[in-house]
């Protein structure tokens, strides 16, 4: 019998439905990141789930781990210190494009850079859903928005190029549409020692398609699956064929040395150091 | 052996109309109703391939009939 996991996890008291708009990709990325850890077979209290403002941010309240709301785009700073206060914690950071790439912009390049072992979900919408629709850094160039009424003139951010660039473990990408594939990355990313970086590209079925006329969620998601193609094919594909498409798979799966670990080397280190010059 | 019985059912006061379940189920086990809700039409050609349970953005379908039991007055 085929079982819906997601509501093993769900708060007891919290009301439901919740606040995401009817089609929103938030709810879909957030049942493939609770299958993700039912598989790895971690209990509630292991897994530590941060978020910062924004419509994915709103995750932690509805599922039943130990939880951290915090500020505007400083999810990152909050998690890297529930890590190195207890690196046996599984932590996973919910973050919207915005929280990640503007407002924590800094945050975000500085946790790749530093390597520490979390997870981070980047929930990309290509909008600033919750307040109102304005233009966010990974907006479409010629997109409409609220600070964008003309077309958007930006180029926008490739969220997995960056995370690699600045020295992230594992990179992927994956859509709402392709739910297993991005059950997946979810899997490998908490497995994979050092930080993970999964963009998962989900709707925006009111504000973005308000701005943009894309329809309803359902053809919003049609549409992501139409424009999906993996990593090997889009090795085949010209860059006039690439133009219109998301390309998804794993973008960097490297080996660097974790943060946790390093510091307890420098800890040891530092000890040792301060035994000899006692005994001198 | 015999397949077990599937079991499907549709919160209603958690669906948001999305109508997701509707659009992605490959054997066109929902259909949408005069409300504008999901109905569960044809329970038998269900072939659990999981796909509305995953992609339900609202969690509003219930797979285990114990779990809808608890959940029924939220």
């Amino acid at each position: 019998m085929m079982e819906n996991i997601i509501h093993d996890y769900l708060r007891p008291k919290k009301s439901f439905p919740h606040v995401w708009c009817p089609g929103c990709g938030d709810g879909i990325v957030l049942n493939a990141m609770v299958r993700a850890i039912h598989s790895l077979g971690k209990s509630k209290d292991e897994v530590v789930f941060v978020s910062g403002i924004g419509c994915s941010s709103r995750a932690p309240a509805y599922t039943d781990f130990s939880s951290l709301h915090g500020i505007h785009g400083r999810a990152l700073p909050f998690a890297t210190g529930i890590k190195l206060a207890n690196p046996k914690l599984t932590v996973v950071v919910f973050s919207g494009d915005g929280d990640a790439l503007a407002i924590g912009g800094n945050h975000f390049i500085h946790a790749c850079r530093r390597n520490i072992d979390i997870t981070v979900v980047v929930i990309n919408n290509n909008i600033y859903g919750m307040t109102g629709g304005q233009a966010s850094p990974t907006m479409p160039t010629g997109a409409y928005g609220a600070t964008a009424p003309y077309g958007n003139l930006d180029r926008p951010f490739d969220v997995c190029k960056l995370a690699a660039a600045a020295g992230a473990n594992y990179v992927a990408r994956a859509t709402a549409f392709q739910f297993f594939q991005l059950e997946k990355c979810i899997k490998e990313g908490i497995e994979k020692k050092g930080f993970s970086v999964i963009e998962a590209v989900t709707p925006c079925p009111s504000l973005y398609s308000f701005f943009n006329n894309t329809g309803r969620g359902v053809d919003m998601l049609k549409k992501l699956r139409d424009r999906a193609v993996t990593t090997q094919k889009a090795a085949t594909l010209s860059p006039a064929e690439l133009e219109d498409k998301i390309v998804t798979g794993v973008f960097a799966n490297e080996n660097f040395r974790e943060y946790c670990a390093g510091y307890a080397e420098l800890v040891e280190k530092a000890e040792r150091s301060k035994k000899n010059e006692e005994s001198l | 052996m015999e397949k077990s019985k599937t079991f499907l059912f549709v919160k209603k006061n958690w669906c948001k109309k999305c109508g997701i379940c509707v659009e992605f189920c490959p054997k066109g086990v929902f259909k949408l109703g005069k409300d504008g809700y999901p109905e569960i039409v044809a329970l038998d050609k269900c072939v659990e391939c999981k796909l509305c349970i995953s992609l339900c953005p609202d969690f509003a379908i219930f797979s285990n009939p114990e779990k809808k039991k608890d959940y029924e007055d939220r």
